[in-house]
Formats: structure tokens, sequence, C-alpha cells
């Protein structure tokens, strides 16, 4: 039950499939790392996980702690306690950080219940000065104008906010330098508890020397086709993702 | 039956059946149609002088003579039919209803307004009046003291005739276009204000405290002369949908700020979409002053408003800020004409406006600097927002300027909300609604500011709500 369990996952954008029968189970407590080479569907996971109406799934099962995660809308999903760091976060002009987390905090109240603004502001302080934000960023437009870095740390951000039970990290330390990466996996470690589960998608082994997973995926053709420990994230920094291609040539 | 007769059928109340019956009484009523017997009517209610009959006739006869003007604007003018409208309900008389008949949508949405109780009746058209009396008194005895006026348009011709007249129709004269032909025949309610030199008022007035109901006419006329060094902010409307009973509002507002002075004249206005809503709108600003045009306008079916200056002394300033919002079935033609007429005036011009659905939102701008001043200034900037693949934006900027010793700036730009950046703010939980009216918050957040907080929080509000019953 505590656990986000992906079954026999299908997935199609645009008549083509992506994803084909993948399964895999993240329960609490655990971080989980999905690599893989480019094109092997490890972002369209991300997205149909988070709802993205542009994917299709043909079949398959997603339980988020047992409920049937793919019937909910999107932002249902989301005040249900799954998170995706996107890999691209989008820029919303003229709407300040301050006050989209205002809203998003205030889109999990319950009826009638109101944000206690003191209270929101001095935990969002706190958890801006952990991850080293400058605090005049409360008054910038979420993402507008933001370096890559800042972007990848403004999801951190929000995460920490918004405490989810699940999160996804899609390529979170693509574009980040050595210490803006130090930065964004310090955060995620804070937040590793017994009651969360994390799964870092990510291209290069060099996130997992800050975050240490307790188990690594590698994705290939729409599915897991090896699982290991942290030490499996090494052996694919010095052979790389070429031997996928020939296995998948050779069972082909 | 037609869309638009079931739409009128709608909102007009029948006079024949009883509920809404009253009496068709010579001393409260024109009756329907337009002739001069409809201006002899209303000028023997308010027991009018010669002169002011006389402008009503000359009035009439340029609006008969004028075309409509459908070669540049809408062809929906031509839906206007303008022997079908009352031109003329004595104050206190407007046509009642019970509040059981008013559509639940529009009691739903002054909950969510938090519109007062005690407004709400009378916004509805239940009560005639709003009993803002006590809020009134205090207020007025402060004028008193200062020798500042602020009465009704009619109050002010009767009372004051030796200012009213000196002004009145001399920036926006009858002939300057068919709707403000037509409101100078047969204007009734509308303020009057006058504030001596030096002056500084220090509260906002607002149309809102005047005791007489009459304001909320459909062709009310507004004349404000703000003298040497004075300074007024004005608010008219307020952002409860008005359920209007009526369907064309044609209004005249002519502005005067003398040397140095400042007036800034604040507009919300929120139509129910069977309005056509045609107004015009100018001040002139002479050495020194400061006029500023804040206008936001929601809903209609028709709004077609282009606030205007005209810079008449040496640094005069000039200014529009607008954010107009078309939602399904409604077309927001607005804009603002800058009419620079002495040197080193300055104009700065702000709109933005947002489309929703099917909903049509225009920009017509017009700036004029002539070859033979020097120094002088505009900045243009319009920004439109798109909710859909529907909606449809067009901009219209006409800047003339001559000679080479001035400096214009125009930006102008278009943009979406994009299905993506609604899927980012649904990731963190904001219903699709929600991630919608935060981001065309966000778009017009920048004007908002400019509006007084109790506007500012309003206009937040009415966003969410049209935001709301435009997503799925």
């Amino acid at each position: 039950m505590d656990c986000l369990e992906i079954k026999e996952l299908t997935v199609a954008i645009h008549g083509q499939r992506i994803l084909d029968g993948l399964s895999l189970v993240v329960p609490k407590g655990e971080v989980h790392a999905i690599m893989g080479p480019n094109g092997s569907g490890k972002s369209t996971l991300a997205k149909v996980l988070a709802g993205h109406e542009d994917y299709e799934v043909i079949s398959g099962q997603v339980l988020m702690d047992g409920h049937d995660l793919l019937s909910m809308e999107v932002d249902e999903r989301s005040r249900a306690g799954f998170f995706l760091a996107f890999q691209y976060p989008y820029e919303i002009p003229g709407v300040t950080n301050a006050n989209f987390l205002r809203e998003a905090v205030r889109a999990r109240l319950g009826n009638g219940e109101e944000i206690d603004a003191v209270a929101f502001y001095k935990r969002l302080y706190g958890l801006m000065d952990e991850l080293g934000i400058d605090r005049k960023f409360t008054g910038r437009s979420v993402n507008e104008g933001f370096s890559g870095g800042e972007k990848k740390r403004n999801e951190i951000l929000q995460m920490a906010v918004l405490e989810p039970v699940y999160a996804v990290l899609d390529e979170t330390d693509s574009g980040l330098d050595i210490d803006a990466l130090r930065v964004v996996a310090e955060g995620v470690n804070r937040m590793r508890s017994p009651h969360r589960g994390f799964l870092l998608i990510t291209h290069y082994q060099r996130l997992l020397n800050y975050i240490e997973p307790d188990f690594i995926h590698v994705l290939a053709g729409g599915k897991i086709v090896r699982t290991g420990g942290k030490e499996l994230a090494l052996e694919l920094e010095e052979t790389g993702y070429d031997w996928i291609k020939e296995g998948a040539l050779a069972t082909a | 039956m037609s869309e638009d007769s079931a739409t009128l059928d709608a909102v007009l109340i029948d006079q024949s059946q009883g509920n809404f019956a009253y009496p068709e009484d010579y001393e409260l009523d024109a009756g329907r149609g337009l002739g001069p017997e409809t201006l002899n009517y209303i000028s023997e209610v308010k027991g009018e002088d010669q002169w002011i009959r006389d402008f009503r006739h000359r009035a009439l006869e340029i609006f008969e003579r004028k075309p409509m003007p459908t070669h540049w604007a809408s062809e929906d003018l031509n839906e206007i039919k303008f022997q079908d409208i009352r031109y003329y309900l004595a104050k206190g008389r407007r046509p009642t209803r019970s509040w059981d008949e008013v559509p639940d949508d529009v009691k739903r949405t002054f909950e969510r307004l938090g519109i007062p109780e005690r407004e709400r009746g009378f916004l509805a058209g239940v009560e005639a009046q709003f009993d803002s009396e006590a809020a009134y008194s205090n207020i007025k005895e402060e004028f008193d003291k200062l020798g500042v006026i602020f009465v009704n348009s009619s109050e002010g011709l009767r009372e004051h005739p030796e200012i009213f007249r000196k002004w009145f129709g001399k920036v926006i004269p009858s002939g300057d276009n068919k709707f403000a032909a037509l409101n100078s025949a047969v204007f009734s309610g509308g303020s009057f204000i006058y504030v001596p030199p030096g002056v500084k008022v220090r509260h906002p007035l607002q149309a809102y405290f005047r005791i007489n109901a009459e304001q909320f006419g459909q062709f009310e006329r507004t004349l404000i002369i703000v003298d040497e060094g004075a300074e007024v902010m004005y608010m008219e409307g307020c952002t409860a949908p008005k359920f209007e009973t009526a369907t064309l509002h044609s209004a005249v507002v002519e502005l005067v700020a003398m040397p140095h002075a400042k007036i800034q004249y604040i507009t919300v206005q929120n139509w129910s979409s069977n309005v056509f809503n045609l107004v015009t709108k100018r001040g002139v600003a002479h050495e020194g002053a400061e006029i500023r045009w804040i206008d936001c306008n929601i809903g209609s079916r028709l709004t077609m408003k282009y606030p205007g200056v005209v810079m008449k002394g040496r640094k005069a300033r000039g200014e529009v800020i607008s954010i107009a919002l078309a939602n399904n079935g409604q077309h927001q033609d607005t804009g603002a004409k800058m009419i620079h007429a002495a040197d080193e005036t300055t104009s700065n011009i702000v709109s933005k406006s947002i489309s929703i659905g099917e909903g049509r939102a225009t920009y017509r701008g017009q700036v004029h600097i002539p070859k033979h001043l020097k120094g002088c200034k505009n900045n243009t900037e319009c920004d439109a927002l798109l909710i859909n693949s529907h909606s449809r934006t067009d901009t219209y900027p006409a800047i003339t300027v001559r000679g080479n010793r001035h400096a214009t700036q125009h930006e102008a730009s278009v943009s979406q909300v994009s299905e993506e950046q609604i899927f980012y703010m649904r990731q963190r939980g904001l219903t699709e609604g929600a991630a919608m009216s935060l981001s065309v918050n966000g778009f017009v957040n920048d004007l908002v500011r400019e509006f007084p907080m109790e506007y500012s929080v309003e206009l937040k509000r009415l966003i969410d709500l049209e935001m709301e019953g435009s997503v799925g």
C-alpha cells in the first residue's frame, strides 16, 4: 500500500508507443533513480505520472498508496501528494513566487480555512535560507528571467513548501553547475524521510554522487531493462548505454 | 425568435405584466422612442432653461444626421433599436422587480464578490434607491467648507449655471460623434463637480455616494472642473455586475484641469452581456496640469470607449491606463486619444486586453503631435492576452507625429496563456480555473496596482469569477 506502484504501463504520444509495459515500485522512505539513454521514455514517464494530456495511456495502472493515480485530475494528483520537478519549468509572468506558492498552499486547505500569512512567510523564508535563495526572490515573477540554476532551485523550493508524499525529479541536474547541483541535492536529502518516496530521473551519474539512491533502474525501449544498487550508476558511467542497444538488438 | 430578441426579452421588463407595471404617469416617464417631444418632456420635468432646451434639440438634429460609424466600427451597432428605448425615467422610478426575479447567477455573483447585503438589492434593480445619505452627509459638510461642489448634473445646471454653462459641451461638442450627440439630446444624471483653486480633495469622490439613483441612468453626463492647482480623484462604477434593464448606455464625461490641476478619473464597470456601452470621455489639461484616466471594462455586448486628453498648455500631461476583458459574445473596442496641442506635453497609454473564448478585444489608439510643437513625448504600450484559439484581438494604433523634436515609443504584444503553463500550475495543485485566473491576474497585475485598494481586491475576485466560468 505505502508505495507508488507502476504496473505494466504502456503509453503513446501521437500514435507512437513510448512506454511499453513499464513496471516499477517506489516505496515510501526510498530513493529510486531511473537512468537511460536519450529517447528511452524517461521524461514521458514523468509527464504521464503528472497527468499531461498529450500522452495516451494504452494500458497499465499506477497506484499511489493504493489509489488509482491515472484516474485523477492533474491538480488532484498534486493535492494528493504527487510532485513533479520539471525539467523545463514554465514562466508565469506577473505572478510572484510568493503569490504562486500561497495559491498552491491555499489549494490544499479545506473549505473555510484560511492561510496564516505570518506563519506561511516564516516557513517560506526558513526554507529559502536553507536553499540559499535570496529573499528578494519572493517578489519576482515565477521563473521569469531566471537562470537555469535558479529555476531548478525554485522547483526544489516548491517541493519543500508543498511537502509531497512522492516526488519525481525530471533531469533536475541538467544545466546545473556544481554549486547549484550541491544546493539542489542538499534540498532533496533534507527532505528524505520514511514518509516520502523519490524518483530521480537522470541521464548522468553525477547527481547520484550527491543524492545516494537505494535503487537504480535502467530504462530502455520503454521498459526497465535492469535494476541494481548504487554501484550500477558507476558501471553505467564507465560502459555508457551502448550495451543496451546491443542487448536490445540481440533479443530482437 | 432570434437570439437577440430572446436576450432582450429576458432582461427587459414587460410593462404590461402585473408585477412590473408602474403607472404611465406623465411626470415619471417619457415613454419609448426618440423625437423632439422626448426632449421637451425631459426639459419640462427638469424645469430647464431655454438655452439647454435648444442645446438638446440641436444635438438631436446632429444625432439624426450623423451616420452610424460602421465604416470603422462594429456592424453590431445597427442592431440598436432606438425607437424601442425609454430615454427618461424620473429618479426613483426605475422599473422594479422583486428579489425572487433576479437570476440566480447574478445573486451568486453578488455573494462571491462580497457585495454588502444592503447594496445587492439596489444593484440588482430591486430597489430604486441606494440609501447612502448618512455616509454622504459628513463628506458634504466638509465640501461646503472648502467650496467643493459635488452634485448631480441636473442640480449643477440649476444651481450653478455660471460655472456649468461656461464649460458644458466645450470639451466634447455634440457633433463629436453620433453617440455624444445622442447623449447631448437626452442626458440626465451624472455628476457635476467643481473644485476651487488650490483645494486638494482628500477623499476620492464616488458616484456611489450620491443620493440620487439617477446617476445610474443610461445617458449620464458628467462634468468635472478642477481649478488652478487643485486636485481630485473620482471613481465611478463598481465591480458588481449591473443587472441592466436598459440595453443602451451612452455617457459623456468632460474634464477640465486648469493650470497645474490634477484629475484622476477611475472607472470599473462590469456590464451584463446585453448592453451596448458607447461612451465618450475626454479632458482638457491646461499648463502643467495632469489628467489620468484609469479604466476597467468587463462584460457588455459591445463597449466603445476611447478616453482622451487634449494637452492644451505647456507641460501638460495625459495618461490612459486601461484593462478590458471580453468573454464569450462580448466585444471590447477600447483605446485612447492623446492630442498634443502645446510644447513639452507628455502622454502615456498603457492598455491591456484579455479575450476569452469567443470574446473579442480591439485596441484603437490615436496620438497626435503636430509639426509646430517641440519637446512632446508619448509612450504607448498595448498588450493582449488570448485565453483560447477562438478569441480575437486587433490593434489599430494611429500615431501621427510631425516634426523631429519629439520622442515617441510604441510597444505592442500578444500573448497566450499556454496549456503548458496551466499544466505547470495545476501540477502544483491549482484547479484549472484558479490557474487561469492567476495567469490573468499576473497579466494585469502592474495595472491593477494603479487602482485604489478596495477596487483592486474586487477586480481580482472578479477576474477569478470570469475565469471560473470560462473553463470546462
